[in-house]
């Protein structure tokens, strides 16, 4: 298993150089060979894979606040049943994805620490609030339909632990998907206040979605390795083409507009065309300076701050129970 | 401003095994943390079994598990290849002895 | 319809149909608002778990009341857009959560009270009710099993952990007396056997209490009497806030399909 045999790590293949090793680490990528916890891998493999998993885990962890807030606030007991089981869900997928990294060498508290310091980034779309129920249901349809491109290739990803845990995550996530859509269809067809509500929430969650892919492949820095090493296997752009030309029929039925001027069908290319991308905006909110970053951070500092003692005693019973089986064995 | 970490404090890692169904055997699905085993098999239960996914739950700290060395691989299990006899198809059945 | 229409007046198994599920929808309306600020993010999708479970019960007995009540409303008018009077669950449930020790307090009292509760009311004369016991108390075994372990590691944790708990303990304890204090409604209840006598369960609760708190090195405080009756309708400060929360949505848009 991962946490024990690491320091046992270099002694066996001593007698390999690094070159060869690798070597032999490209080939069974290349061959779509799973590499396991265990395994030998590059250390810039480890570290990437590190920094990527659990980043994906902190941001299902904050994801669960901006919905989380509404569960209170839920219009109908069905609604808020979908939706403290999808946070739940959420949670439950940053464990998995902790679990995840915690096989490449690091400890969960470890990441805790540095998401709770800052010194970690997560997903940039959790930064903005859900002001209206509406929102509820965009985050569903646009930002978990993002996730869920981003994803399934993930699942085919050469690291086995990610993979696996995006194979669970996965088969979870097209409810949510199917759940935010079918909020927003019942907003769409209701009132002229709940289709107003609807309309103002696309409008504000569309371009953050959009951006969820991350900057254009010019520019992204990452990609070039992670791809050669089959943790991500499709560009950023790749992925923001398909997301858009996937959702723009599904915001036609819904009888809602996307709030670009310039997006419209290419009949050549067979794809949608859609207007330029804020980065500057998503600059801001990446080095922590959205609506919502700081009120994120200080929710999750003052929950583990709350529970510190709470952690502590669980423990602590569990060292006493430890020592009086101890005595009883003795 | 963080909450500094003692080591000494930290729930260890479980590792996760369920069985599914009936018949079937346990599988490792994962890890998580707990501060005791009875806290592990309840947050195995809200973690890997939500969509009643398993009937039976193991847990097992994961410093309690002993893992063969992927170094050694060909060592533990190469012999295997040239035991042949081991395998089926090394004997040759006669066509007239259809069940075996 | 229940078979016992006949035999029980319809109004009284209305109003004891939201005693129960009203006290299952607040409680679950409480620790719904645990999600994302547990100590443990374990903790989280146990509370979790636990508030689905009781929005699913409060969502049956709900529904049920409606259909026995006869005038055509469904559960979430019921549960929506009712005034403050008309909710009858009792006063425990209503109490802020405090921290996850005083969370964890309430959740053990009340969990003890349904699982013996539900438990007998699974032979009720009441079809329905008995199968809606049957099915939930599956689930509060459960959810037991998780308040008590956790009472026990604080109870039996530090010295913080034990003095925190301690005190929840002193402080939620005087709103227990409601649980079993029997009036007009409980005892047709337990008459026509649609409902266990309470000074039945009353007895379970205070053994399987005893049993915890003795594990959990917590000493039973004393009983003081109380006055409350949120049986009754009459609630304390906190549960106008939780409507307001909880129905704002409706209220704005009255009508609306959600």
């Amino acid at each position: 298993m991962y946490t024990q045999a690491l320091d046992v790590q270099g002694s066996d293949v001593a007698s390999l150089d690094e070159g060869a090793l690798e070597q032999r680490f490209l080939a069974r990528v290349d061959a779509e060979e799973k590499i396991e916890p265990k395994d030998w891998m590059p250390a810039r493999y480890r570290n990437t894979l590190i920094r990527q998993i659990s980043q994906h885990a902190h941001s299902e962890i904050v994801g669960m606040l901006p919905e989380g807030n509404w569960i209170s606030r839920a219009p109908t007991l069905q609604r808020k049943a979908i939706l403290i089981a999808k946070v739940q869900d959420e949670g439950g997928h940053g464990a998995y994805l902790y679990s995840a990294a915690e096989t490449l060498g690091v400890s969960r508290d470890q990441l805790v620490d540095q998401l709770l310091s800052g010194k970690a980034k997560y997903s940039s779309i959790f930064n903005y609030p859900t002001p209206t129920w509406a929102d509820v249901g965009a985050i569903g349809w646009l930002v978990d339909g993002a996730a869920i491109m981003n994803q399934i290739p993930l699942c085919r990803c050469s690291y086995g632990p990610y993979a696996r845990a995006m194979v669970r995550v996965c088969r979870e996530e097209s409810f949510h998907q199917r759940q935010g859509y079918d909020l927003m269809m019942h907003l769409a067809q209701g009132t002229p206040e709940q289709k107003r509500m609807a309309q103002e929430a696309l409008n504000r969650w569309w371009w953050p979605a959009v951006m969820m892919f991350g900057p254009s492949d010019a520019n992204s820095t990452h990609s070039g390795e992670s791809q050669r090493w089959k943790i991500k296997r499709f560009s950023n752009d790749e992925l923001r083409q398909k997301f858009v030309d996937f959702t723009v029929p599904q915001a036609k039925f819904l009888d809602l507009a996307i709030p670009d001027p310039l997006l419209r069908w290419d009949e050549a290319k067979k794809q949608h065309v859609f207007g330029p991308i804020d980065w500057t905006e998503f600059d801001q909110v990446l080095k922590g300076n959205g609506p919502c970053n700081a009120e994120r951070l200080a929710a999750r500092r003052k929950a583990h701050a709350a529970g510190a003692w709470v952690r502590d005693a669980a423990s602590a019973y569990a060292e006493k129970q430890r020592q009086r089986t101890a005595t009883l064995a003795a | 401003m963080s909450t500094p970490i003692d080591d000494s404090r930290q729930w260890p890692l479980y590792e996760v095994f369920v069985r599914a169904r009936g018949g079937l055997d346990h599988k490792h699905v994962g890890s998580l943390h707990a501060a005791d085993a009875r806290m592990a098999i309840d947050h195995a239960r809200d973690l890997y079994t939500r969509r009643l996914e398993g009937i039976s739950i193991w847990v097992v700290p994961s410093k309690d598990i002993t893992a063969s060395d992927p170094a050694e691989t060909d060592s533990l299990f190469e012999p295997a290849r040239d035991k042949i006899y081991r395998h089926p198809t090394f004997y040759e059945i006669p066509d007239e002895v259809k069940t075996l | 319809m229940s078979a016992t229409l006949d035999r029980v007046d319809a109004q009284a198994l209305f109003r004891y149909a939201l005693r129960l599920g009203d006290l299952s929808l607040v409680l679950g309306q409480r620790l719904g608002e645990w999600v994302g600020h547990a100590p443990a993010l374990e903790e989280d999708l146990g509370l979790a778990n636990i508030a689905l479970d009781l929005i699913g019960q409060a969502r049956l007995l709900l529904t049920y009341a409606g259909e026995v009540e006869g005038r055509g409303r469904g559960e979430d008018e019921i549960a929506f857009l009712r005034e403050h009077g008309e909710y009858l669950n009792a006063i425990l449930v209503e109490q802020p959560n405090g921290d996850f020790g005083q969370t964890i307090v309430r959740q053990v009292l009340i969990d003890a009270f349904q699982l013996e509760l539900y438990e007998r009311m699974a032979t009720s004369t009441d079809e329905r009710l008995a199968a809606i016991a049957a099915k939930s108390v599956k689930e509060i075994r459960y959810h037991l099993r998780y308040s008590s372990g956790w009472l026990v590691r604080l109870g039996d944790g530090t010295e913080d952990s034990h003095a925190r708990v301690q005190s929840a303990l002193e402080t939620l304890w005087p709103y227990t007396v409601e649980l079993f204090a029997e009036d007009e409604l409980d005892r047709t209840m337990a008459d026509h056997g649609v409902a266990p006598r309470l000074s039945d369960v009353q007895v379970a609760w205070v053994r399987r209490i005893d049993e915890i708190l003795a594990e959990a090195t917590l000493k039973r405080p004393r009983d003081r009497p109380h006055s409350w009756h949120g049986k009754r309708g009459q609630h304390s400060e906190h549960l106008g806030y939780i409507l307001a929360e909880m129905q704002h949505l409706q209220r704005t848009y009255p009508g609306a399909r959600w």
